[in-house]
């Protein structure tokens, strides 16, 4: 999901660092200078002028400092003053995607536009195949009456000279749920009651526009401000995120104040075990199909928008979730931090009590460049627990369903199949599961294409990343259904 | 002929800085430069901690002998394609 070479991911990444090395440095006294420093005078300008992109820019660095932008009350209120009141909550901010409204460039409206290719043909398959009668010939030319036009895209199929173009709006066609829509100004609007946190409007959007509430802070002012254990939980996509080994990632954690390190991985193996076990009774029950459980935007959209597909959803609980438990049964006063790729779990999180804050690899990135720490230099310490070749090949589409199918063996039949990717098509596949059945018993649901090592918050290619974390999960022990975790 | 060495710094600033991004010249390179190059992963070369630079001016990549500074994939490209007309 990830878009390589892409300016606006860039400059995200940029702020979060400039951020990080604001608090470490004098607790955001300078912090006004931010968006100075990202767009001096002299340099290039993205937008109509310096000042606009600077402007855009404080509102990305409100939401870096865990603020919404839409929240804002007083337009004078300087960063160093969100910084401090950053600095003040004592839980998470609340999980939330929002759109800066003077960034959003209210692209038009998706729409389908007859070009000056049209050769006024005889045939004429654009108008005889619209279903709406929307298109007339105009001086030779095809052209569509906006009015009675429906964007079903009829007309772009069977042009034979592609003179059809669709114009799209990026973040409304990333949006597999209907989540964003315009307001009357031509602006997006996020409707939290429909948004399943997946993030891929945020890293669809060519102008930046969309940003959501980072917890990096927080996390930063636990670490530094207070006696508190602080646990780092790494998601299994972890590997290949940073060069160096897992081992000197655990010490650079270490050194940046963090008390332990645990992998989620040794949640997902106890995921995979529950996971398997329950097939296994919903099978023998006689149940058509089950589908996973542990990727959150999925699980918000069987519950929101495809709510026929419930009675399918595997029961289990996340790798997060265990993780969390052990760490908290362990540790009940320490602090806890998931780090993954992901944006959801910020709002699963939210419904977790034993999760305090999620980061991404990205934040924990920008936090380890702000102190000076290089990974790969730093002292080489283990994870304080163990996982199985199982919970580490997780994040790669088909892993969760293949953990999952080595534990049920010839238990029952087992027959999977991965939805990769939880597009527009994808939904309609599984609303299609609910009603109709279909061919396989076990369905494996990733949000992101490629599985979590595609995710938002992620800093590696998701096709390194994918190699890394499988040599990882390679080097593992297998699991068994009585194997002991934890 | 003998390809052009290019050297991505993976130290931990780079790499989040986006020398990450540009590896993908692993896997798409255009088509012109695609078999001139060889890639090497490098590790930290302590540019980023250069103190007579005000600011990380990371991520770096060396391009046979030649620093290129703030790399992007696009500027990675355009030094390759320069050294190739050379």
């Amino acid at each position: 999901m990830l878009i390589p070479k892409n300016n606006a991911n860039l400059m995200r990444t940029k702020i979060l660092i400039k951020l990080a090395q604001s608090y470490l440095e004098d607790k955001f006294a300078e912090a006004d200078r931010i968006p100075l420093e990202l767009r001096p005078k002299d340099g290039e300008v993205s937008r109509c002028c310096v000042y606009k992109d600077r402007a855009v820019l404080k509102y990305r660095c409100m939401a870096g400092l865990g603020h919404c932008p839409e929240e804002e009350t007083d337009e004078l209120t300087t960063l160093k003053e969100y910084g401090e009141q950053a600095l003040e909550r004592t839980h998470a901010p609340k999980n939330k995607l929002s759109v800066i409204d003077i960034a959003c460039s209210a692209c038009v409206k998706s729409q389908y536009v007859i070009t000056n290719v049209c050769r006024g043909c005889f045939a004429q398959p654009c108008r005889l195949n619209c279903p709406k009668e929307a298109i007339s010939i105009v001086n030779g030319r095809a052209h569509i009456d906006p009015d009675k036009c429906v964007n079903c895209g009829k007309c772009f199929e069977v042009c034979p000279y592609h003179s059809v173009v669709k114009i799209p709006v990026p973040c409304e066609e990333a949006c597999p749920v209907g989540a964003i829509t315009k307001d009357e100004k031509g602006k997006e609007h996020i409707d939290v009651e429909k948004c399943i946190s997946c993030g891929r409007c945020l890293a669809s959007c060519p102008f930046g526009a969309i940003v959501e509430r980072s917890q990096m802070i927080d996390v930063m002012r636990e670490v530094k401000e207070t006696d508190k254990k602080v646990i780092a939980m790494l998601a299994p996509a972890i590997s290949g995120q940073f060069p160096g080994s897992l081992q000197n990632l655990v010490g650079a954690l270490k050194k940046f104040g963090f008390s332990d390190v645990i992998e989620v991985a040794v949640g997902a193996d106890i995921t995979t075990q529950k996971e398997a076990a329950e097939f296994i009774e919903r099978m023998e029950e006689g149940k058509p199909f089950m589908t996973t459980s542990c990727c959150p935007a999925y699980f918000r959209a069987a519950q929101v928008h495809i709510p026929e597909l419930k009675p399918y959803v595997s029961s289990t609980k996340t790798p997060m979730y265990y993780t969390a438990e052990l760490v908290k049964q362990e540790h009940p006063d320490c602090i806890s931090v998931f780090v993954g790729p992901c944006l959801a779990k910020r709002a699963e999180a939210e419904w977790d009590k034993n999760v305090d804050y999620v980061l991404t690899f990205e934040e924990l990135g920008a936090m380890l460049v702000a102190s000076g720490i290089n990974v790969d230099e730093c002292e080489e310490e283990s994870f304080s627990k163990v996982s199985h070749v199982q919970g580490r090949q997780f994040p790669v589409t088909g892993g969760v369903a293949g953990a999952v199918a080595s534990l049920v063996g010839d238990k029952v039949e087992i027959r999977t199949e991965k939805i990769d990717g939880l597009t527009k098509e994808n939904i309609k596949l599984l609303k299609r599961y609910a009603t109709k059945g279909g061919e396989n018993n076990m369905l494996e649901v990733m949000c992101c294409e490629g599985g979590c090592v595609s995710g938002p918050g992620c800093i590696a290619l998701s096709k390194k990343a994918a190699r890394a974390v499988d040599a990882y999960a390679q080097s593992g022990e297998q699991l068994t259904p009585e194997s002991k975790i934890g | 002929m003998k390809k052009i060495k290019v050297r991505i710094c993976v130290g931990t600033s780079c790499f989040v800085m986006g020398s990450a991004q540009i590896q993908s010249l692993e896997f798409n390179a255009p088509s012109d430069i695609a078999d001139e190059i060889e890639i090497v992963e490098e590790r930290c070369m302590n540019l980023c901690k250069d103190i007579t630079r005000k600011r990380n001016r990371g991520p770096f990549v060396y391009v046979d002998d030649e620093l290129i500074e703030e790399a992007t994939y696009e500027k990675v490209v355009a030094k390759i394609r320069e050294k190739l007309q050379k």
